[in-house]
């Protein structure tokens, strides 16, 4: 995907919420061609966590390396790597797929041409409905809508929470595809999810505890 | 650029399919505007006094009304979160929507103004001068209003909180803009009031993205 080998690393995270600490001493690894499925119980901070790891919230302890170097020191280069796909999905229910779908590349600094996404948009089972506004589509078909950024961009770093959450068995399948693939062509894949579904490729599964 | 661009698309776009909202500001303006000439009756002597006040006071609150909704529902569904992550930087897409929300709930009240100014007896130079400075003004209450939503961002009871931060810094708009066409009719020329317009307008338009950009990533923590 890219020249040089890219690594995030997580030092030694601590987070807390108001006055309760959610979890601390979190470390791990994540290189090029490696997936890593965050487990834990509800309310661990799993979300806090991929949230931190973004940069979207304060680490209170530790830090997250991009490459060795801080991620707040690289921040725009690190951005323009990552894909964050949280429970919020950032799809307009008045705007149709294909809207939402290039609204979001250019967001993200990403070329889109209308074919590429709507090559994206069909690969995740909604040819045909590209144009409907999303307000009309199932729950399942709005997730699928914003899963299709996975493959609209060139993003080497997914950042995911719950993937499989909402989708029909033949499509969490699918996905698991979409993921194993970006893996083996030297992307990475964080995730969260409570299914046990484990990528093709390396990788491995770490427990988040309190 | 291309992402300035994009945002804007998507927040004028998305005004194109709800109408309703939009509409609700300017409608309010209109009936504002046009109720007060009816109580007040056909004195053109008082009409003519009370006019900018009115219709900048309408004005006001119309662009106050659509404030709250600025950064509502992309923080609810997630945009925000996307917007904040852009390698583009946050600063320029809050810019973004600060403009499409200005195109929005601001020009058309400026583009309504000289009509409904006729129901108060205006003359045409004081007709001119009101859209001057509404054209001038608007875009102040845009830029400052962005800023408290922003930080009211998320707050139960976020919209009273959000009119009490942003009409004291209003009121010299309001002062000043309403004040411009008594000093054309006065004879003072509306020089000054304008020049004081254009001194506000333009470090809000400078420093209220960043401004919100700060407020806005704590909203996301």
């Amino acid at each position: 995907m890219s020249a040089q080998p890219l690594t995030l690393r997580v030092d030694k995270l601590a987070c807390e919420r108001g006055h309760r600490r959610l979890f601390s001493n979190v470390s791990f690894d994540l290189s090029a061609g490696q997936w890593l499925h965050l487990e834990g119980d509800n309310g661990v901070g799993k979300t806090s966590l991929l949230r931190i790891v973004c940069g979207l919230s304060p680490a209170h302890e530790g830090q997250v390396l991009w490459g060795g170097r801080a991620v707040r020191e690289v921040a725009n280069e690190f951005r323009s790597h990552l894909l964050y796909l949280g429970h919020g999905l950032s799809l307009k229910e008045e705007l149709s797929a294909l809207e939402n779908l290039q609204a979001d590349a250019a967001v993200a600094g990403r070329a889109l041409s209308a074919a590429q996404a709507m090559a994206a948009l069909a690969q995740q089972g909604l040819k045909g409905r590209e144009h409907l506004p999303l307000r009309v589509l199932s729950q399942g078909q709005k997730r699928r809508t914003a899963l299709a950024r996975l493959q609209a961009g060139n993003a080497s770093l997914w950042v995911l929470d719950e993937p499989f959450v909402a989708l029909d068995a033949r499509a969490v399948e699918a996905l698991r595809q979409v993921l194993s693939q970006h893996v083996a062509q030297g992307g990475m894949v964080l995730y969260t999810s409570h299914q046990p579904v484990p990528l093709d490729g390396s990788g491995h599964a770490y427990r988040l505890q309190r | 650029m291309s992402a300035f661009v994009a945002v804007m698309r998507r927040d004028l776009l998305l005004a194109l399919r709800r109408k309703t909202e939009v509409l609700t500001g300017v409608f309010f303006f209109v009936v504002v505007a046009s109720l007060f000439p009816l109580a007040i009756g056909p004195e053109m002597k008082i009409l003519r006094l009370v006019a900018p006040g009115i219709l900048w006071v309408g004005a006001l609150l119309a662009s106050m009304l659509a404030l709250g909704r600025l950064f509502e529902a992309d923080y609810r569904d997630g945009t925000l979160e996307q917007m904040a992550l852009s390698p583009h930087g946050l600063g320029g897409l809050v810019m973004a929507k600060i403009l499409a929300h200005w195109l929005l709930s601001g020009l058309p009240l400026v583009c309504l103004a000289p009509v409904l100014g006729l129901q108060f007896d205006l003359a045409p130079e004081a007709l001119g001068i009101l859209t001057l400075t509404l054209l001038m003004g608007t875009p102040i209450l845009s830029c400052v209003g962005a800023i408290g939503a922003a930080l009211t961002l998320g707050v139960r009871g976020g919209g009273v909180l959000l009119s009490l931060l942003v009409l004291p810094l209003f009121v010299p708009v309001l002062v000043f803009g309403a004040g411009a066409v008594e000093a054309q009719a006065g004879g003072l020329g509306a020089q000054a009031h304008l020049s004081i317009l254009m001194a506000m307008l333009l470090p809000a338009a400078f420093f209220s993205p960043w401004a919100c950009t700060v407020a806005l990533r704590i909203a996301l923590e």
